[in-house]
């Protein structure tokens, strides 16, 4: 069974989390600021996960999606929309002839607990419907007793029916216990063909943090170093504020570089955080802060 | 084009700086009988600060005769849950100033905001919490049996690298132990340790406890043969360390000493290697490389060498030089005029010698006293960047083979202050720990203090501990 080939790399908590704490104290003023909360929005998946998702409230997510603060020309549309596998066919359609894109969430979404042709099922329905972007889940339960075979080859599985849509690999990093772990994930992710690591299903008690990310992307340095290949980060759940976001760029730039500053290489997964960005904005740009009730609620 | 540059984020908050400032004797702020001032300057930008105080003999005399007053009439009199509330006082005005005084300590050391802002102040306030809570606590210092008696009168001389900072772990102890002091900060940042002056002015300590003189080295070698100062703590460079101890030898005087350091970072091939960097980066570009416990020898295991050169180079790029003021600057300003040439000329020394030099790629701002992050590769223990202290941005990386010559080199210096020691196998990390000559070592981290955690040195940096139950014992009769 193929496997990771790429050396095992440690990782020592303390320092860790240390080094992502320092790189969450950047000052980012003015300027950087604006820039900041633009660029984070470019990169969003805008996402809406939830068992009472209908066409409606898909719909209204795609236009917001495309046009997050009507009058503001300045306000880019976000990356993509996420969403279920039964309504990409709604968000596809919302979204025609939009930048935006259509990304499903796809092979047993959020567990990971079927059997591989199930998974292939759903990936192959999501593509059908017209998805340009797969955001599958690993087997943790796999990963976790050893089996890193199964992950390996169920995501090079995934990975070739996708085609040219591109996969982004979730490995729900607040199931792995350890950061070495997460590594090791990322590394088995990200050789198994991910085009993008993802942190979280936005479904578990810890989703995405600054360590996390930081070591995601140190994973991704090390394997473009490797391979010359640059691979993307995505981070989601529990990214609610402008702070949040602006640190991910932080750890992103100074990690990575500027070349992984881009919706190519970079996506945030989250609902609520493009409503603070937009509030943001507008203080950055006019002086005061609008009342909530100015910022489209979708 | 570079993406979402930082914008300048510079500390807006302006502290009070006086256009003179006197002595501080006996409570009162007072000319130098001399009537002669010297200049502090600002060594990111070159402009005077404030005037300040050159203390002379007479000066000192009297520092030292309000401190013997205080100390008979009434401090070691006075009950130690009393001193106590007055170091505690200390301590939360410390915190409750910490804005003000870190941008102050920036400005007159060059240090950047963001480590005075998170290091120095809190850790200052942190000691004289920790030591408020030992004053009346002190017969647990001592053997069982035996009284908790204080000395007396203490000279204290403290450095240029973190001033604030190095006043707090002597006088924080000190005055817990019931003695009374003479503190004289160092000459090209003397404003914080004034600035603590007048927060012990308004703290009401009694008059004379803590006096402070400014001055340069003819001022602290006059406190050091004053003949009734009962101990001198010192610390600061190897060099004046043994001048001190060589005049001191034979005198009943106490002595502590915490001096240079030349300490081996030892990186092996199963380190977390990622973390690893970030260690040595810390260990050497922490504060300018100012630190007398800086990891400035690097030895790598020859296997990864290369690998280390290139992660290093890289990441010393992502480095920002610049602002000390400048909320993200990660390299502020050489601290002087003096230690820069001292850097250059060192630096200049291992080019000669033929190691090679790497340097983080950036322009220095066109004023104030600038040096770029630095390593050296190919240096062998002969070269002089291999055995003596840069106290600079400089690291100077090695090989070793196996961890017998690892804990070869390293022990391979007088030095012997800290340590830092990465490799993932616990048992390999107790075994060179417990052979390395040095007074901390750091196993899979690197400068993390505690009050509450004792430092010093082996040999030529010195003797004695500062910080914890360690650092009482060095304040007490015994």
């Amino acid at each position: 069974m193929p496997t990771l080939t790429g050396p095992l790399v440690n990782v020592e908590a303390v320092m860790l989390e240390s080094r992502a704490n320092a790189l969450s104290q950047r000052s980012i003023k003015t300027s950087a600021k604006l820039e900041g909360i633009t660029l984070a929005i470019r990169c969003i998946d805008l996402t809406t996960l939830e068992g009472k998702d209908s066409r409606g409230r898909v719909r209204s997510l795609c236009a917001k999606a495309v046009n997050p603060r009507p009058g503001w020309p300045n306000v880019p549309s976000v990356a993509a929309v996420c969403v279920y596998p039964n309504l990409v066919p709604v968000a596809k359609q919302a979204l025609s002839g939009t930048s935006v894109k259509v990304a499903s969430v796809a092979t047993a979404f959020p567990s990971g607990l079927s059997s591989l042709d199930v998974k292939l099922a759903d990936t192959a329905a999501a593509l059908e419907s017209g998805a340009d972007e797969i955001d599958m889940v690993i087997d943790r339960g796999a990963f976790l007793s050893g089996d890193e075979g199964t992950v390996f080859a169920e995501i090079g599985a995934v990975k070739q029916l996708c085609g040219n849509a591109h996969l982004k690999v979730i490995l729900e990093t607040g199931e792995l216990g350890t950061y070495d772990n997460i590594r090791r994930a990322s590394d088995l992710a990200l050789e198994a063909g991910a085009d993008v690591i993802k942190t979280s299903t936005g479904k578990v008690g810890t989703n995405a943090t600054f360590p996390t990310a930081l070591v995601m992307c140190e994973a991704i340095r090390d394997f473009a170093r490797r391979t010359g290949e640059r691979r993307g980060l995505k981070v989601a759940g529990g990214v609610r504020n402008t702070k949040q976001a602006l640190t991910y760029l932080v750890i992103v730039k100074e990690t990575l570089g500027d070349a992984w500053l881009t919706p190519d290489r970079f996506r945030i997964g989250a609902s609520s955080l493009l409503d603070d960005l937009l509030m943001q904005l507008e203080k950055e740009e006019t002086g005061h802060y609008a009342g909530t009730d100015y910022i489209p609620k979708d | 084009m570079a993406i979402f540059d930082y914008a300048p984020a510079p500390e807006s908050v302006r502290p009070q700086i006086r256009e003179d400032y006197g002595l501080f004797i006996d409570g009162r702020w007072m000319p130098p009988e001399s009537g002669a001032f010297f200049e502090t300057v600002n060594p990111a930008n070159e402009t005077v600060l404030a005037r300040v105080a050159q203390a002379g003999q007479a000066d000192v005399d009297r520092a030292v005769r309000a401190a013997r007053k205080a100390y008979d009439k009434y401090w070691r009199k006075l009950k130690s849950a009393d001193r106590a509330k007055y170091i505690y006082r200390i301590a939360r005005a410390i915190t409750e100033r910490s804005r003000e005084l870190a941008v102050l300590e920036t400005m007159d050391g060059g240090k950047p905001i963001k480590e005075s802002r998170d290091f120095d102040i809190p850790m200052s306030a942190a000691h004289f919490f920790y030591y408020a809570g030992w004053a009346d606590k002190l017969e647990w210092v001592m053997r069982a049996g035996r009284d908790a008696q204080s000395l007396g009168v203490c000279g204290q001389i403290v450095p240029w690298n973190f001033p604030l900072l190095m006043a707090a772990w002597k006088l924080a102890p000190a005055l817990a132990c019931g003695n009374t002091v003479v503190l004289k900060p160092a000459e090209t940042t003397p404003l914080t340790a004034l600035a603590l002056a007048q927060i012990i002015e308004e703290c009401d300590l009694p008059p004379g406890v803590v006096n402070v003189v400014t001055g340069d080295g003819t001022t602290g070698a006059a406190l050091v043969e004053h003949p009734d100062v009962d101990k001198i703590a010192f610390t600061g460079s190897t060099e004046v360390g043994k001048a001190i101890a060589r005049r001191l030898g034979g005198s009943d005087k106490r002595l502590t000493l915490e001096l240079g350091g030349k300490a081996a970072h030892i990186v092996f091939a199963d380190a977390p290697m990622d973390q690893a960097i970030e260690g040595v980066v810390n260990g050497i570009y922490f504060n300018q490389g100012h630190v007398c416990c800086a990891g400035s020898r690097l030895l790598v295991e020859e296997r990864v060498h290369d690998e280390i050169i290139v992660r290093l180079t890289e990441r010393l790029q992502t480095l920002r030089l610049g602002d000390p003021l400048d909320k993200n600057t990660d390299i502020g300003a050489i601290n002087s005029r003096a230690q820069l040439e001292r850097i250059e000329e060192l630096v200049r020394s291992g080019v000669e010698q033929g190691a090679t030099l790497v340097q983080q790629q950036c322009d220095l701002p066109s004023r104030g006293f600038f040096f770029p992050a630095s390593f050296f590769t190919n240096v062998h223990q002969s070269h002089r960047i291999a055995r003596e202290e840069i106290f600079g941005p400089v690291l100077s990386i090695l090989t070793f083979r196996t961890p017998d010559e690892a804990v070869e080199k390293a022990n391979n210096t007088p030095y012997g202050l800290s340590a830092g020691i990465w490799t993932e196998k616990g048992s390999k990390n107790m075994w060179v720990a417990q052979r390395l000559r040095a007074g901390v070592v750091w196993c899979n981290t690197f400068n993390q203090f505690d009050p509450s955690s004792p430092f010093g040195g082996y040999r030529e940096s010195g003797f004695g501990r500062e910080g914890g139950v360690h650092g009482l014992y060095e304040y007490l009769a015994h």
